[in-house]
């Protein structure tokens, strides 16, 4: 069968190679020193998203991504990938959003989106870490949630077999479709982009986009319906604006702090079997590993 | 996180060099392709984007995937089960994530589903994935065999076959035998004629098979009963598919152990004729090693990378006598020198690389169309610097690798010699480059003709004559003098007419060629873009010495000296 399916990603600033320029005074990100990347875990999902869609010929992905104009990169990231297309949701409004605005506007999205099998995501972003917006979309959607999801094993009849990741092994679970999966970094790696699609694709532009381009360029991509993405206003998608961006957020930050670890104490170790093993034995017991 | 493509800014200085303006008109045939594939490109600027791109995506699998597998396949390797090969956990993720990009095909025509991309790209590729791992690049860089199914196939045989090999089913060639190693002419492996089945029926054993398992194979065999020499070989086309053929062993190798080099037996294996009789060694094994030759070109290279910069790391980072060792002129000469070489071989390996895309495009574009006066005469000039370059890109490149990969360990003293450093596999590695697809010593024997018949000293007087930085002006009035001994010592000995006495000096002939050459190539490329200043000053001096002392040599030798080295 095919299938409609979503993949809900995020554009954020690659917070795994910090310098000290990362954090400005008042303590948030500095975003123009960090390059914008594909949230990790969504590449994630995506791959699980494909794996579908190789499963299931026909199938469409949509990738949905709610951020600045520029978050139109990950959209063709993801179509160099294998993905169909996608929408950025874009709005001076919806700045400041905090994971209730956020999962509130992309679930009107989804709404307007409508017709849709399953939703994937990352399960979460590695500028905040919450985890929430996945949950929180599902919630406001009213569809089952499978969260840590590793891997998708089967999908037919209507059900999809996932296995999650969790903390002391692994587990099983069946969900009814429609529903939304949260794809744990433990999942496959996504597959890399395709020189043929990166070649097709390279020129796909959002509308804010297209207007930059010279009247040669527009040609080509009026010429060519594919290399048109959308983008999404609020109202467009018929968000309260109450709902939605800081007024929607009822998350503050009260303070950020800069905490730099330091070894307070140290030890010094026998070099001998015996004192490696107490000490394996040491991190045992107080959990730092095992 | 690494990307070999955008690590290494030489590589976009050779992409981007001015006759590839040329090449890529012609390949596209005036960017006619546009109109019917939505991902032919439309004008030069947008090729040449293209073709970063997928150099980027190339980078990206070979700094991210192919790089770090590159020691657990070393030590894992590929093992035989029920008479197939399987290949190690790494180098099938690696072919995987090559195939998922579509890096297979990558210069075949866009009708057979490939990205009709110039030579130059598909080179860069393998210098890049070489760099990552060597013995991995033969598993992926034998898709250059499709070569030569487009090229002598007929279109029945290229629409089943090609669109497969875009689709990322791998090749082998299967030449070598026992008793036929470099002296292919003694081929014995036996093809009959079924007409039942209107086919070919193969049987006997092939050896030293590299990826012999692949799925599409292009097996050298004599067609023509009671022959014995080369004019009783046919080329033909083996689908693994058909079955037929089993891999009796995987040989336990020195280096490039990711690489499953294979003794095959082949019992009653179906084939197909490729091409006509009789030509399968006298001219198609002819251009497959060719091919197959640039493509170890690029693979030197491409390890030379992966040892200058192993070595250059290791002297940065460690500390003897109270400093980094990098800071010891013993040190810092040998990673100049290093350098300088891997830098001087790049520069050989896309002048021909260029060389021969000039000319196979101008060959493909006659498949449709005949060719003007002036075009078949640039083609036939391509086609004749092609022919000089590729032994003297293959011969040196092969030999800098190796000094370089020596050098390496050199830097890392007492811990090169241990495991625990890649080093050590880069070594191993390295010694094949200057042995397989025809030794140096065979690679002379190929080159020296373009000594005696003036080939590389034209190409010096052309190299001469073009246009350079005026900060070069005293190291090309160096070059001159060069290119004068170098004559003279053409002059002394093919002047003799004694052609052991030739043969004895060809090495010597075709080495001063190949270091006056280079140094030109470097002039030329630090003129373009300084960052080569510092290598092209380096070279040219290490290239003044070899010519002198070469020249030196020729001018105190005899021809009956020769008696004095023979070995009973």
């Amino acid at each position: 069968m095919s299938l409609n399916i979503i993949v809900l990603a995020k554009q954020v600033p690659d917070t795994r190679n910090v310098g000290k320029d990362a954090m400005k005074a008042d303590g948030t990100i500095n975003r123009a020193a960090l390059p914008a990347i594909f949230n990790p875990e969504d590449l994630n999902a995506l791959e699980q998203a494909l794996r579908l869609k190789d499963a299931n010929p026909g199938s469409t992905i949509t990738l949905l991504t709610m951020g600045l104009p520029r978050a139109s990169e990950i959209i063709r990231e993801a179509i160099y990938r294998g993905a169909d297309t996608g929408i950025v949701l874009t709005d001076r409004t919806l700045g400041g959003a905090d994971t209730l605005a956020t999962s509130y506007t992309l679930a009107q999205a989804v709404k307007k989106f409508g017709n849709y099998d399953i939703i994937l995501g990352g399960r979460q972003a590695i500028d905040g870490d919450t985890a929430q917006v996945g949950p929180q979309i599902a919630e406001k959607l009213g569809l089952p949630q499978v969260t840590y999801a590793e891997e998708i094993l089967d999908l037919k009849d209507g059900k999809v077999t996932i296995k999650r990741r969790l903390e002391n092994g692994v587990e099983t679970v069946v969900a009814p479709l429609p529903c939304v999966v949260t794809v744990n970094g433990s999942a496959a790696d996504c597959r890399p982009r395709n020189a043929r699609r990166v070649q097709k694709y390279k020129y796909a532009v959002s509308p804010s986009e297209k207007e930059k381009l010279s009247d040669e360029m527009k040609a080509i991509v009026d010429a060519r319906p594919y290399l048109n993405l959308q983008e999404w206003s609020a109202a467009y998608v018929d968000a309260d604006p109450e709902q939605i961006g800081l007024p929607g957020s009822p998350t503050k930050v009260k303070a950020i702090e800069n905490v730099v670890f330091t070894a307070k104490e140290s030890l010094t170790l026998g070099n001998d079997d015996e004192a490696i093993e107490n000490l394996v034995k040491e991190l045992i017991a107080n959990h730092t590993i095992g | 996180m690494a990307n070999f493509y955008n690590d290494n800014p030489d590589l976009k200085h050779h992409l981007t060099h001015p006759l590839m303006r040329k090449i890529i008109e012609l390949k596209e045939r005036n960017y006619t392709d546009a109109e019917k594939y939505d991902y032919a490109p439309f004008n030069y600027d947008d090729a040449m984007d293209s073709y970063e791109k997928v150099l980027e995506i190339a980078g990206e699998i070979s700094g991210d995937i192919v790089a770090p597998n590159a020691e657990s396949v070393d030590h894992e390797g590929p093992h035989v089960v029920d008479g197939h090969v399987v290949y190690a956990e790494g180098t099938q993720k690696n072919l995987d994530a090559l195939v998922k990009a579509g890096l297979m095909g990558i210069s075949l025509p866009r009708r057979y589903n490939g990205l009709n991309f110039s030579l130059v790209p598909y080179i860069m590729a393998a210098d890049m994935v070489s760099r990552a791992d060597a013995g991995f690049v033969n598993i992926w860089g034998l898709q250059d065999c499709a070569e030569t199914i487009y090229e002598f196939a007929d279109e029945d045989q290229r629409m089943r076959y090609l669109p497969r090999v875009c689709a990322g089913e791998t090749m082998a060639m299967d030449l070598t035998e026992p008793d036929a190693g470099s002296d292919l002419q003694a081929v014995m492996l036996k093809a009959t004629p079924d007409e039942a089945n209107g086919c070919w029926r193969l049987n006997g054993v092939k050896r030293f098979i590299t990826n012999g398992d692949g799925e599409i194979a292009l097996v050298l065999a004599r067609s023509e009963d009671g022959t014995k020499d080369g004019r009783g070989l046919s080329m033909f086309i083996y689908d693994k598919n058909d079955g037929g053929v089993t891999v009796r062993r995987i040989e336990n190798k020195m280096g490039i152990k990711g690489s499953p080099t294979c003794e095959l037996v082949f019992k009653n294996a179906k084939a197909e004729l490729c091409g006509s009789r009789k030509l399968g060694l006298i001219k198609y094994v002819m251009a497959l090693m060719n091919g197959a030759r640039l493509g170890i070109a690029a693979q030197s290279v491409g390890v030379s990378e992966a040892a200058y910069r192993e070595a250059l790391a290791y002297a940065r980072d460690r500390r003897q006598f109270g400093k980094a060792i990098i800071e010891f002129p013993a040190v810092y000469e040998m990673l100049s020198v290093m350098k300088a070489k891997l830098d001087a071989s790049r520069s050989l390996l896309y002048e021909t690389t260029r060389f021969v895309d000039m000319y196979k495009t101008y060959e493909d574009i006659a498949r449709e169309r005949s060719l003007t006066a002036e075009e078949k005469a640039e083609m036939k000039s391509y086609s004749k610097l092609a022919d000089a370059f590729t032994p003297l890109a293959k011969g040196m490149g092969s030999e800098y690798c190796n000094q370089n990969a020596y050098d390496c360990v050199q830097v890392h003293g007492g811990s090169g010699f241990m495991k625990d450093y890649a080093c050590e596999r880069i070594y191993r590695d390295a010694r094949i480059t200057s042995i397989y697809e025809g030794t140096t010593q065979l690679q002379v024997v190929a080159a020296i003709r373009h000594v005696t018949t003036g080939t590389y000293l034209n190409r010096i007087h052309t190299y001469e004559q073009e246009e350079i930085a005026e900060a070069y002006k005293s190291l090309k009035d160096e070059l001159v003098k060069m290119t004068a001994l170098y004559a003279e010592a053409v002059e002394k000995v093919t002047g003799a007419k004694d052609s052991e006495y030739l043969d004895f000096m060809a090495r010597r002939l075709v080495e001063m060629a190949g270091n006056i050459i280079m140094s030109y190539l470097l002039i030329l490329d630090a003129s373009r873009n300084e960052s080569f200043d510092h290598s092209a000053r380096v070279y040219c001096k290490m290239a003044q010495a070899e010519v002198a002392k070469h020249a030196d040599f020729i001018a105190n030798f005899a021809p009956n000296q020769v008696e004095e080295y023979k070995q009973a």
